[in-house]
């Protein structure tokens, strides 16, 4: 049976796991009969020229993990931000792990999906909000909503900062030979209210994992909401991420992105700017060696007047590693006064890596800024001259050069514990040897 | 210390430096000047190590050791300090991070430890203070949006750091006010002893009022045409590069 006959014939198990009366629920169906209808994107599909998901669907994964397995906290400490405290949404193999997870309702919400969708206090949100941005002509991200089941519910109320960031974490332990997980997350963020939240997504041993994620944020009026999303994982380890935000008058949101490892990254993140000033930050760094693919998809979608929104994406390529930047810039006739930014620089460290970069400009209004620019090249010849003619040999100037491109990215983090982590790893893929504080 | 002997280089197939001699020994200073185009910044980039510069004849010995067989790291660790003209934006490396780092590469380069934190950062505040730097200009990204006496100062201020036996200066008082070069001037010459020289490349006869020479030269289509004092440059202040031309 192909993988697809089975993702819709297996869709009766999930019956026995939710609420069938559930308006969810019919959402569920509908979403299924999208995916029927569409498939799994193929290379033919303009979006999908340049990343194949034919080699990753011809295998045959487990939907339905087993039971929840335990695991010592010390062997998988190094993935939380241990330094500091903590929300920590925690899930192995896609069941929720109590146990290393740090939940509240004191104040804000930080909890589980299945409870939002099976309590009635919750009714009412999950009605205003789940799966009202994504996109329903999209066939992964309707694979998803068919199979939701589990995944982080965080709502933050009027007005509140969330004083600790919020970590959400979805180990996958191997257990399963090859594992597929589906995992939904809903994000609210009420009027002037704050978030500061931590995706990753990380195996814990080498096996085949596939994880298509589907992840809603709503940012309110004047809401400040800061997302990090850290891919390092293992080469085995696929991750297909679809990130739907809608943002209200004056919201600020931003979006980073590590692409550090993985074998396959599919990034599709979709900003949609419904009221005026809003501004919005979408920013990458790409690390890869081997055979890594990393795609980033993003859309900004300027509906409103006055808004503002900067793309900046820096990729490092190596050794057969394949990069695409595809960046779509819509500008509605509405959305005087838009100024939006989109930057992709990319480096390639040898001849056997490739970048394939397009922007897309869609602008329908007449007064607006608009800037794209896409640069792919070597490490520049003048600036490692310079270096080595203080004394830094050339393989440690063009290190050090490498690591100045990409870190720049970070500075906009607001998150110290996690920029030093990244700057590290940053480091240490590059063998930067940092004789020096960060 | 450095003895030239007979050199000519080309860049992108151009020959530039058609049998320059030149002999700078420990304590002295010398300056080149000459008019635009004359070769001056080629002869600095040809002893730094450029790349783009090949030399096609001739002999470079510092110390006894021929330099056209060394890459640029190795002059550096052998003493050689080149303050370029147009000092390079490195966005994402700090000042700071980027004299440990140049530092401690030539340290390890001759067998050291790296330098202790403590010990590097008392050097780092003596020379900023002596080159009138704050603090806060020293976590920037290194010249990145710099004014341009910005970057002229803190090329010295790497200069003092690194301790280079020879130093050249190309055209290091270009872009800079009065004030400026003569902070940049008093802090080259608080460095000078006698076991280390400069060479200081100039377009014109200004900063050789702040940092006296012993000896100047002239140099014009790729070789040097006239040899003096300090009284050369003068000369050539009043009656322009013409009459040297005219010379050759």
């Amino acid at each position: 049976m192909e993988f697809k006959e089975k993702l819709l014939a297996s869709h009766l198990a999930l019956e026995e796991k939710v609420d069938l009366n559930d308006a969810v629920h019919q959402t569920r169906l509908e979403s299924l009969k999208t995916f029927e209808q569409k498939g799994f994107p193929s290379p033919k599909d303009e979006a999908w020229k340049y990343t194949s998901l034919n080699a990753m669907v011809r295998q045959d994964y487990a939907l339905f993990p087993k039971a929840e397995t335990s695991i010592e906290l010390k062997k998988v400490k190094k993935y939380f931000l241990y330094e500091i405290d903590t929300y920590k949404v925690v899930f192995m193999d896609g069941v929720y792990s109590p146990f290393l997870s740090d939940t509240t309702h004191d104040g804000l919400d930080v909890c589980l999906i299945s409870a939002a969708l099976s309590k009635a206090k919750y009714r009412n949100l999950i009605n205003t909000y789940f799966n009202k941005i994504t996109n329903k002509e999209d066939s992964l991200t309707a694979l998803n909503t068919s199979y939701t089941l589990e995944g982080a519910y965080v709502y933050i109320p009027k007005s509140v900062v969330a004083e600790k960031p919020i970590e959400i974490i979805h180990f996958s332990t191997g257990k399963e030979k090859a594992l597929w997980l589906q995992p939904r997350n809903l994000i609210v963020v009420d009027n002037n209210a704050q978030v500061q939240i931590v995706e990753r997504h990380q195996s814990l041993k080498k096996h085949s994992v596939v994880t298509n994620s589907v992840t809603e944020i709503y940012a309110h009026q004047d809401a400040l909401v800061d997302y990090y999303k850290i891919q390092n994982d293992l080469s085995t380890a696929s991750l297909i991420d679809n990130t739907y935000i809608s943002q209200e008058k004056n919201s600020n949101v931003s979006v980073h992105t590590f692409s550090l490892g993985g074998k396959l990254t599919r990034n599709n993140l979709n900003f949609y700017l419904k009221g005026e000033r809003c501004h919005s930050t979408l920013k990458g760094v790409t690390l890869l060696e081997d055979r890594q693919h990393v795609d980033h998809y993003t859309l900004v979608d300027h509906a409103s007047p006055h808004c503002e929104s900067h793309q900046d994406y820096k990729g490092v390529f190596s050794e057969g590693s394949k990069g695409v930047f595809n960046g779509k810039i819509h500008v509605d006739r509405l959305a005087q006064k838009t100024n939006a930014f989109q930057q992709s620089n990319n480096i390639l460290l040898d001849d056997k890596a490739t970048v394939n970069t397009k922007p897309q400009l869609e602008i329908f209004a007449d007064d607006v800024k608009c800037s794209h620019g896409c640069t792919v090249g070597q490490l520049d010849e003048d600036a490692l001259f310079y270096l080595r003619s203080r004394g830094i040999p050339k393989k440690e100037a063009k290190a050090l050069m490498t690591y100045a491109f990409a870190n720049n990215v970070l500075e906009s983090v607001e998150l110290p514990v996690l920029k030093k982590r990244i700057n590290k790893l940053i480091a240490e893929k590059l063998g930067v040897n940092l004789g020096f504080d960060l | 210390m450095l003895t030239i002997e007979n050199l000519h280089a080309k860049v992108e197939g151009k020959q530039i430096l058609n049998g320059i001699d030149l002999d700078v020994k420990a304590g002295e200073v010398h300056a080149i000047m000459g008019p635009n185009g004359s070769g001056k910044s080629t002869l600095s980039s040809v002893i730094a190590g450029h790349q783009d510069y090949e030399v096609i004849q001739g002999t470079m010995l510092m110390e006894g050791q021929e330099l056209s067989d060394l890459s640029p790291e190795e002059r550096a660790h052998k003493g050689i300090f080149l303050s370029f003209q147009y000092p390079i934006e490195i966005p994402g490396v700090s000042v700071t991070n980027f004299i440990k780092t140049a530092i401690n590469a030539s340290r390890k380069a001759k067998g050291l430890e790296d330098m202790p934190a403590n010990i590097m950062l008392k050097k780092i505040r003596e020379k900023s203070a002596l080159l009138e730097i704050d603090s806060r200009f020293l976590s920037r990204s290194l010249n990145e949006g710099f004014s341009g006496g910005e970057k002229k100062r803190n090329e010295i201020f790497q200069m003092a750091m690194l301790e280079p036996k020879l130093s050249i200066l190309d055209e290091t008082d270009s872009g800079l006010d009065i004030d400026a070069l003569k902070v940049v001037a008093n802090g080259v010459n608080k460095l000078r002893s006698k076991d280390n020289a400069v060479i200081v490349i100039t377009h014109y006869q200004r900063l050789l009022e702040y940092i006296v020479p012993d000896f100047v030269h002239v140099l014009w289509e790729g070789k040097i045409v006239k040899s003096g004092t300090k009284d050369l440059a003068i000369e050539l202040e009043e009656k322009g590069y013409d009459w040297i031309k005219e010379m050759a």
